[in-house]
């Protein structure tokens, strides 16, 4: 393990404010509202005008059978969506980023398509495939297992692919080249070799991913009915239906427990993994694409997963976009994107909202990135106090809880705390500024992720080196680590603007409607009656997902080396 | 922004703020509050007035702009969540309401809000006695907006084509001809779902209403998580390609498949099986503008809005003098007697219904 030289009374300074601006900006819009909803769950009037703490919902709760249910479901769809994302997303990782082939950036922009479609459009997607009359009603998957589980690996599937791809095209190609030389096998020298250096990428992915499958709940509500409920869609339905603040504040409890355990496992995996890697800062680590076994069987395995999860559904999605009204093809549905819809049933046509929907976006990417640029950078150094070392460890994980709880409950608890934050006159409730300052949130955590395993890979004597050569801490952070970590930055915007783009469930109860955004006018156009409407939802969609994979292709065109011809 | 202008509204407020905190939490008659409703002087409003709705509310172009010229008053808009979800919202922020002025709480919901406190009684002065009628027991000092029936609906052109009678009542679906095929939205997560069930109650008592939904399970059910994917993945009149011909939706559905030329639709609403939901307007207690709080619902209930009702919000207008879209008349006829449950109940049951429905149906 390498050290970070001793800093000076500045640096201290530096460091204090890298890790207290993001921790500020978390108590401000996660802790603190989540706590303040939770509290409310637990505390009761003791009769005589005050309130007292009452525990005993934790008893209730916990001793009913469906409670148990729930949390082992949870645990079920989580896991396997998960293991399924990681074992056909590392494949995808090696082609679309160790490989050369003509399509590959409009391949990488295509699988992060599903990642930010709404939830209704895909869920009712996926059951019009799956039901009785679909075209693949005759397996019989409705409410099952398995559709909940395909549909959250078509979510999540490209979260493995781009945060284990933005570590492997930075790993040097010579310590595997070197096996081979030796004499292994091309499997052996992946699995001895280069599995391990990409063992914390995979770790990040895989906890970004369990969170993510754990806590979804519009497309599990869609596909699996009351039968397949979660701990979230409990949390859900007892917040937004019943009120019912005592078993929801038991219930995140209970998830913030599970979630907690999911990231101390991941650090613990990553931890023991970790190790300074020999990056490269040229394009060299990708080869042109070869006919070998070696790239022939990712590639086949790749290619089933993108046409048969990603362009199937897809493919319906935009097929259907082109039928008119009355019936017959045409674009009639993308046409009447520049009015209310029909018989006005928005407040802003859908370009506006998509207009909207790109300042959001651009304003949540900008602060995800600042904040979650800190954390990286804090959480990437090793110091040498066993105690600060921990305090490091603590802050990565800390980041991570956005995602392991539920939208309702930090979406509720806005409502109980910033009508006057910390004491400013200000009510942020109902500003517009809440919806990216929320997206945000979330997108952070995918911002941390994403830079901190390449961060992390520097090696400190390179580092250590420029320092002993005279560098300021600032001028080795110019030097040494942004330049390598500029690539995995502009993924890292991407996701974030890729995030806020399909965000609904905490800016369905933020957003104005005069800001209302692309996935919240796709919801209102979904649930109105008339065949104009349910083609222009479709329509919209399409523009999203379009939009969606422009921006991730710009952003990966941006990262850091401008000159790079490769495309 | 007007977060500005917002800020300093708050900072005036807060110095009138007192005494108008004591006159609310006193405890005025609701008759009080009523009889001050003549309308407001409009010389001296002035500030903002924040307007809470669900996400379905909706005005044509420039009516709120015409209010504000009018009034001087400067409406901010937010919409926050579903129906309960917004009711919900203003239960847990009684203490600092989100506005001055709520749209949107139904007869369904609206108990749970008028006990918890989330009120200033208000109800406009002149409103057409039609309106009057639709105040729900305990649900005085709200004011009706709009209402729209909960309906099963059918799609005719199925039942034409497959030689068969359409159902035309709850008892009907029990019959063996109509197994597997009627599709409803689950009422722990749909709001029409749950206006069926108090239908249900309604239609079959206390204690039949759990051995109906039984034996209509019994009778290949199907129960999706809201309305539009029951609408279009399920509902075979949707013209999406789904396989059930009788669906949960709404007595307006029709008019919203009418044939190209226009003189007919093919699907029908069941009148007998319909629970009328009415939204109702509202100011909320502790609104630091009750002038501009009770103008903004003077408005709503004005005959400028109602007209405009069907066109944006897919509901029938509270005010029965207005006049309603043409193919709505013909193809969209609202229940002549929809069956009913007093909000009081609702609000007393709802949770043990959600329950014993679950029970029943799910399993």
């Amino acid at each position: 393990m390498g050290r970070t030289p001793r800093p000076g009374t500045g640096a201290w300074l530096g460091w204090g404010l890298a890790a207290g601006v993001p921790l500020l900006f978390l108590g401000v819009f996660f802790a603190w509202p989540v706590l303040t909803l939770v509290g409310q769950g637990f505390l009761v009037d003791d009769g005589a005008g005050g309130r007292e703490v009452d525990l005993s919902g934790f008893v209730e709760v916990l001793s009913q059978e469906r409670t148990w249910r729930v949390v082992g479901q949870t645990l079920a769809q989580a896991s396997a969506g998960t293991a399924l994302s990681v074992l056909l997303g590392v494949p995808g990782a090696y082609v679309l980023y160790r490989c050369r082939f003509p399509g590959r950036a409009l391949a990488r922009g295509l699988v992060t398509v599903p990642f930010v479609l709404p939830t209704v459009v895909v869920g009712v997607a996926f059951r019009s495939v799956l039901a009785p009359d679909g075209p693949l009603g005759f397996l019989g998957l409705e409410e099952s297992f398995v559709a909940i589980v395909a549909a959250l690996v078509f979510f999540n599937y490209s979260v493995v692919v781009r945060t284990v791809g933005g570590l492997w095209e930075r790993l040097d190609p010579r310590a595997e080249e070197a096996a081979r030389a030796l004499g292994a096998t091309p499997w052996r020298a992946f699995r001895t070799v280069t599995l391990p250096a990409l063992g914390p990428a995979i770790a990040s992915a895989a906890a970004v991913v369990f969170l993510f499958c754990a806590t979804a709940f519009g497309v599990v509500l869609v596909l699996g009915g009351m039968r397949y409920g979660t701990i979230e869609t409990e949390i859900w339905i007892r917040t937004t239906q019943f009120l019912d603040l005592r078993s929801a504040a038991v219930l995140s409890v209970l998830q913030l427990v599970v979630v907690t355990a999911v990231l101390v496992v991941s650090s613990r995996l990553r931890a023991r993994r970790e190790a300074a890697l020999h990056l490269t800062s040229d394009r060299s680590a990708a080869h042109r694409w070869r006919a070998t076994a070696a790239d022939v069987v990712p590639t086949v395995v790749t290619g089933v997963v993108v046409a048969g999860l990603l362009v199937l559904p897809l493919a319906g999605l935009v097929a259907r976009s082109f039928r008119a009204p009355d019936g017959s093809w045409g674009i009639d549905n993308y046409v009447a994107l520049g009015t209310t819809g029909g018989r006005n049933a928005l407040s802003v046509t859908v370009w506006e909202a998509l207009g909207n929907s790109l300042r959001t976006a651009l304003l949540a990417a900008a602060i995800a990135v600042l904040v979650g640029g800190l954390v990286a950078l804090v959480v990437s150094r090793r110091p040498r106090s066993p105690g600060l070392r921990r305090a490091v460890g603590g802050l990565d994980a800390v980041f991570m809880l956005p995602l392991g709880v539920s939208a309702v409950t930090v979406g509720f608890g806005f409502l109980l705390t910033l009508d006057e934050p910390l004491g400013f006159d200000v009510d942020l409730r109902t500003s517009g500024l809440l919806v990216p300052i929320a997206q945000a949130v979330v997108a952070i955590p995918l911002v941390v992720r994403t830079v901190l395993p390449v961060l992390r890979a520097i090696d400190p004597r390179l580092r250590e080196a420029a320092a002993t050569l005279g560098g300021s801490p600032g001028r080795v952070l110019r030097t040494v680590d942004v330049p390598l970590a500029a690539r995995s930055l502009g993924l890292a915007v991407g996701f974030a603007f890729a995030v806020s783009l399909g965000e609904f469930g905490a800016t369905s109860f933020l957003a104005r409607p005069d800001t209302a955004t692309l996935p919240v006018v796709i919801y209102r156009l979904i649930g109105l009656p008339g065949a104009e409407n349910y083609g222009m939802a479709l329509a919209a969609s399409v523009v999203l997902a379009v939009l969606t994979a422009s921006v991730m292709m710009v952003a990966e065109r941006l990262r850091g080396d401008a000159g790079g011809g490769e495309f | 922004m007007t977060i500005r202008t917002r800020r300093a509204v708050a900072t005036a407020a807060v110095v009138g703020l007192l005494p108008l905190l004591a006159a609310c939490s006193g405890d005025d008659a609701p008759g009080e509050a009523t009889s001050s409703g003549s309308p407001t002087g409009e010389a001296q409003l002035a500030g903002t007035v924040t307007l809470v709705t669900h996400d379905s509310f909706a005005l044509s172009d420039g009516l709120l702009e015409s209010f504000e010229q009018e009034t001087g008053l400067t409406v901010e808009h937010v919409a926050a969540g579903d129906a309960g979800t917004l009711v919900n919202q203003l239960v847990l922020t009684a203490d600092s309401p989100l506005g001055d002025v709520v749209f949107g709480v139904d007869n369904t919901f609206a108990s749970r809000a008028v006990e918890a406190g989330v009120f200033e009684p208000y109800t406009p002065a002149d409103i057409d006695p039609s309106v009057t009628a639709l105040v729900g027991d305990g649900l005085e000092g709200l004011t009706p907006i709009d209402e729209g029936d909960v309906c099963l609906n059918v799609d005719t052109a199925w039942f034409e084509a497959e030689g068969v009678e359409p159902p035309a009542t709850f008892e009907d679906l029990l019959d063996p001809a109509y197994r597997d095929l009627t599709v409803v939205a689950n009422p722990a997560t749909s709001s029409p779902g749950f206006a069926m069930l108090l239908a249900t109650v309604a239609e079959f008592g206390e204690d039949g209403w759990v051995p109906y939904w039984e034996d209509l399970a019994a009778n290949g059910l199907k129960v999706t998580e809201g309305w539009s994917d029951a609408y279009y993945v399920d509902f075979s009149g949707a013209g999406e390609g789904g396989a059930r011909p009788i669906v949960l939706s709404y007595a307006t559905s029709p008019a919203f498949t009418v044939t190209e030329e226009g003189d007919a639709t093919t699907t029908a609403a069941l009148l007998d099986t319909c629970f009328r939901q009415v939204e109702y307007a509202g100011v909320l207690a502790g609104t630091d503008n009750p002038d501009g709080a009770k103008a903004l619902v003077d408005f709503l209930a004005s005959a400028e809005v109602q007209s405009d009702v069907p066109a944006n919000m897919y509901m029938y207008p509270a005010d029965a003098t207005v006049e309603l879209p043409a193919e709505w008349e013909q193809f969209a006829p609202q229940s002549a007697e929809p069956l009913e449950i007093a909000p009081a109940d609702v609000a007393a049951h709802r949770d043990e219904w959600i329950q014993q429905w679950t029970t029943a149906v799910i399993g």
